[in-house]
């Protein structure tokens, strides 16, 4: 698996996500204002503060040249993964349901959590069974999962509720303790926690971000083999 | 006549926190005014202000929408003059 990561103005974890998916693959960075995604078989879009986070997370990103091109790649079936700041810019371009908020604290906050894998038949969590806990950092000020009730219900139907905070680790109010979830189609995902933090048991808490990683490398490997 | 000569409008965009959306800075800044011994203020809510000059107002509400504001959080007021 080929993986371009995004680099915005004001990005900030896109080393870690590069050297985490070196992991599983190889990786290329994708500077904000390409348009050549170089042959990838998978994106992720970092966290950080993209555009310094101007007006709104993630508004400003999304209109990037780069942006453009991903939103191509992902209406062509490709994997997509936002992280923190990712996942607020994919929900800013239409990528995913819902928005993120400012938590309810107002603080920001930044400590290990316990997630629940939901769905487990999803390219991003196939290494997974369903239930798994994954042990992963989150950091962020503006983490709190909003959509509309009848959203939420639908979202929870069709399976796009992947990862949800375990009991007593939803600090940031959340709706329905969602930390994690994908598109229709299931090929685009976003989540708050940070899987490229937890690539190595010394200094990431836990290596369970792997596991994301991993599930997308066996996603790509089946598709090329099919 | 040069652009900057262009006639424009001056107009400003309100945006706020859509209602039944928990808005805790609004909350916050209630909970701080009893301190300051102001009284009987409720319904507080915390958003943004765009002031901007315009060429075509017809153009603002695609603006809102498309990039001033969030329609999914957040409902804007245009006030153009």
């Amino acid at each position: 698996m080929k993986t371009g990561v995004l680099q915005f103005p004001g990005s900030c974890d896109e080393i870690d996500a590069l050297q985490a998916v070196r992991r599983v693959g190889d990786a290329v960075l994708l500077w904000h204002r390409d348009r050549d995604l170089q042959d990838v078989d998978a994106i992720i879009v970092p966290g950080g503060f993209s555009y310094g986070d101007y007006l709104r997370v993630g508004a400003i990103a999304r209109f990037s040249p780069v942006m453009e091109s991903v939103l191509e790649f992902a209406a062509d079936g490709g994997l997509v993964l936002g992280i923190c700041n990712g996942f607020q810019v994919l929900c800013e371009a239409g990528l995913l349901p819902g928005a993120l908020l400012p938590n309810t604290s107002l603080r920001f906050v930044s400590r290990q959590v316990e997630l629940e894998v939901v769905t487990a038949d999803t390219p991003f969590t196939s290494a997974c069974s369903p239930g798994r806990r994954l042990s992963i950092p989150a950091k962020h000020t503006t983490g709190r999962f909003w959509a509309p009730e009848e959203q939420l219900d639908a979202l929870e139907a069709g399976g796009q509720v992947v990862l949800r905070y375990a009991e007593g680790h939803c600090f940031n109010g959340s709706a329905r303790n969602i930390a994690g979830v994908c598109n229709e189609s299931g090929n685009v995902m976003g989540l708050m926690p940070h899987p490229e933090h937890a690539v190595d048991g010394l200094v990431g808490g836990s290596a369970d971000g792997l596991k994301l990683l991993e599930s997308m490398a066996r996603t790509v490997g089946a598709r090329v083999a099919a | 006549m040069g652009p900057e000569d262009r006639p424009v409008v001056r107009a400003r965009v309100l945006i706020r926190p859509k209602s039944g959306i928990l808005d805790p800075q609004g909350i916050a800044v209630q909970r701080a005014l009893p301190a300051l011994g102001f009284t009987g203020v409720s319904n507080v809510h915390v958003g943004r202000l765009v002031e901007l000059d315009v060429e075509d107002p017809a153009q603002l509400d695609d603006m809102c929408r498309r990039l001033l504001a969030n329609p999914l959080i957040e409902d804007y007021e245009i006030v153009a003059s």
